[in-house]
């Protein structure tokens, strides 16, 4: 996706020429940036494209909006994490991405998941059935539960080569014992026919990685691989995905919420907040020059090792309920910044300066950073 | 020099060994998981005592220790002077009143059947004697509103509460008594980085407020590092390496320290490549067989055949002065 698309912040134009005072809002102030949704060029190009992804839950409470326009690319080659807190919205969009959302609840009110250019949302049941996991896996959180307790852990591995490829179970076993070795667990010819409960967490957590890699797929998802993990455990294993990814020259999407992982692995962010993008950039800027309040907050208020001091960083409030999001900006009863337009209208993603960068805050980062000085 | 306080809570030696039977009708024992294995501390009144180690090191057993939620197998405790783990019943009672404890879960650690008031001011009706002569509502809204929550909320239930509210509610009901000294057994681990913030930040203001005593414990090396005065690090039912906050974290000896210190994912990406993480083979062994010797051997770098051997003390090394549990303890600065 070209970010040329998005429409680009407009300094503010107030009557009577000057700047706009941020406390009295004028009518200019509030109607700038109009409701411009933001509206994916058709060309295609990226190997995952997501765009203007919609889903909604019904409930006995209500709908609730849990994914609202939620638009993404990613490369071979390229670590793109999604970054939010609990009830962001980035696992149900993983799971959408996936093709394993269950409907109902959930419904996919709109938008499109390009796979080399197909959309996934509107191809044949079995075409989909194909590309997930052949072209598409997925490492999940918990490998306890999403390993099958009462087959030993080579027969879980290959169990798509046998039934998607057909290869005999001689093969199968050494095409296991190939896979457990690539991801590096120890004496893998005698453990490929142990089961799950004799693994530690960290060595399931590669269980499932060999599984998710056994069809070579294109596009890997891992949903918070590493929360359940201590984290000389987790290294190893974001280590581990870090190199197959290069190996394989694989996409590897990563969906968490730990900041400190996301710093060390990821090559571009996305970060979501209340069932929308808030922020999209590479690392370096996202880390260095936050552009939305809510990454700025998320990033202070994050304790870190090399700093100690009295009274961390915290944002008020907490995440909306996906089936009470505020009007306006979703985020503006927890922001510092928060001005009567944000009240009422909602920011699209916009374009900042000249590099693939987004946000979607009424305010450009100068105007925030004027605000604190 | 100035002189330090007495320590409030003085741990020595504690042990705890969980026997593994075999037999179903004559149950023969054949070992011990050996959760907690010779563990000795001492808390100050008004310090936070930061407990880090990865899953299975038997912290959260620690803290069931000496909560008395667990009895012990060896060892002794003293709170205020009282022998912790031989005490009777009605006494343990009069004196757990000084020590209460904030679980991890703020989910399934607060009755759903029970409204915030009942939950925070129940601690009043198993100690009489220590409640609020008058008005006991009264108590509970100001203990409501001492962590941050409105005292309207009192006759709401804990579904109808987010995380890190339902967080606050445990701290309330752990306030109840005017303890001297709080257990926070993972008490962020649940929330979201941004509510962790708060809770963090409450406890640091109850602190000064009250002169409360934290063990503070938690696998997040980074909240540890900010919240605690003190931190000790345990590595299969031992400590390893304890000291000033500042001591363990910038001038860690033990191997296991570096290792864990260097492993924790810092929220900067130009610190990539400059970092230097040491990477631990292998996992944890099971606690129920810890290798001979200095039970870190099996992972260590480091190890000689002394390692197996010989199992080293926790005792001050020549290269730096606070106690570490390793013969061959050398400085490594693994944060820049």
């Amino acid at each position: 996706m070209s970010y040329s698309s998005y429409p680009s912040y407009e300094p503010p134009v107030v009557p009577g020429g000057g700047f706009a005072s941020w406390d009295t809002p004028t009518a200019a102030w509030v109607t700038a940036p109009a409701r411009a949704t933001v509206t994916p060029p058709r060309s295609g190009g990226h190997l995952l494209d997501v765009r203007d992804l919609r889903i909604e839950f019904s409930s006995r409470d209500g709908v609730a909006r849990v994914v609202n326009g939620v638009s993404f690319h990613v490369d071979p080659g390229e670590t793109l994490a999604i970054l939010g807190e609990s009830g962001s919205g980035k696992s149900v969009t993983a799971q959408a991405v996936m093709g394993i959302l269950d409907t109902p609840p959930a419904v996919v009110r709109g938008g499109q998941v390009l796979f080399a250019g197909e959309d996934l949302l509107t191809v044949a049941p079995e075409r989909r059935r194909q590309v997930r996991g052949q072209e598409i896996a997925m490492v999940f959180q918990d490998a306890l539960s999403a390993l099958n307790p009462v087959f030993p852990v080579g027969w879980q591995i290959t169990e798509a080569l046998r039934s998607r490829r057909g290869i005999n179970k001689a093969d199968a076993r050494r095409r296991a014992v190939e896979l457990m070795d690539m991801v590096q667990i120890p004496a893998a010819s005698q453990r490929v026919d142990d089961y799950p409960h004799q693994f530690s967490g960290g060595m399931r957590q590669r269980v499932m990685i060999a599984m998710a890699l056994a069809m070579r797929p294109k596009v890997l998802i891992a949903d918070e691989p590493t929360t359940a993990l201590d984290v000389t455990v987790q290294a190893q294993i974001m280590d581990l995905l870090a190199t197959l990814r290069a190996e394989l020259e694989m996409a590897l999407i990563l969906i968490t919420h730990d900041l400190g992982v996301v710093a060390d692995v990821a090559d571009r962010i996305t970060v979501m907040y209340a069932g929308r993008v808030v922020e999209q950039a590479d690392v370096h800027t996202l880390y260095a020059a936050p552009a939305h309040p809510y990454t700025r907050g998320l990033l202070a208020s994050v304790p870190r090792l090399d700093h100690r001091g009295h009274g961390l960083h915290s944002i008020a409030g907490t995440p909306p309920n996906p089936a009470a999001v505020p009007d306006g900006c979703p985020f503006h009863p927890r922001c510092p910044y928060a001005q009567q337009m944000c009240r009422m209208t909602e920011p699209p993603l916009m374009r900042i300066g000249r590099m693939d960068r987004t946000s979607a805050c009424h305010f450009p980062p100068e105007a925030l950073d004027a605000r604190i000085a | 020099m100035p002189v330090l306080p007495e320590p409030i809570l003085r741990v020595e030696n504690a042990v705890k060994h969980y026997p593994i039977s075999r037999g179903v009708v004559l149950p023969k024992k054949v070992g011990a998981v050996k959760a907690v294995d010779g563990v000795s501390f001492e808390l100050r009144p008004g310090e936070t005592l930061g407990l880090v180690g990865e899953s299975g090191c038997g912290k959260s057993t620690l803290a069931k220790l000496l909560m008395r939620l667990e009895s012990s197998t060896a060892g002794r405790a003293y709170l205020k002077g009282h022998d912790l783990f031989r005490m009777r019943a009605g006494d343990l009672r009069r004196l757990r009143r000084s020590m209460q404890m904030v679980m991890q879960d703020p989910y399934t650690s607060l009755n759903p059947r029970m409204t915030v008031a009942d939950i925070v001011g129940e601690p009043f009706d198993i100690h009489p004697d220590a409640a609020p002569k008058g008005n006991r509502d009264a108590a509970v809204r100001d203990l409501l509103a001492q962590v941050g929550l409105s005292p309207e909320h009192a006759n709401r239930y804990p579904h109808q509460f987010s995380g890190g509210q339902r967080q606050r509610i445990g701290i309330a009901r752990a306030l109840a008594l005017r303890p001297d000294v709080i257990i926070c057994d993972e008490p962020v681990s649940a929330l979201d980085v941004s509510v962790q913030a708060q809770v963090v930040n409450l406890l640091e203001r109850l602190q000064d407020e009250l002169g409360l005593a934290y063990i503070f414990i938690a696998h997040d090396l980074s909240v540890v590092r900010h919240i605690s005065d003190r931190i000790a690090v345990m590595y299969l039912g031992r400590i390893v390496e304890t000291g000033t906050s500042d001591q363990v974290y910038l001038r860690p000896t033990h191997p296991y320290t570096q290792a864990l210190l260097s492993a924790v994912p810092v929220p900067d990406p130009t610190a990539r490549h400059r970092r230097q993480i040491i990477r631990l083979v292998g996992d944890v062994p099971s606690p129920a067989d810890p290798p001979s010797g200095c039970r870190f051997r099996t992972r260590c770098w480091k190890a000689q055949p002394r390692c197996a051997s010989e199992e080293p003390p926790l005792s001050q090394r020549a290269v730096d002065p606070h106690p570490s549990a390793c013969h061959y303890a050398e400085l490594h600065q693994v944060i820049a």
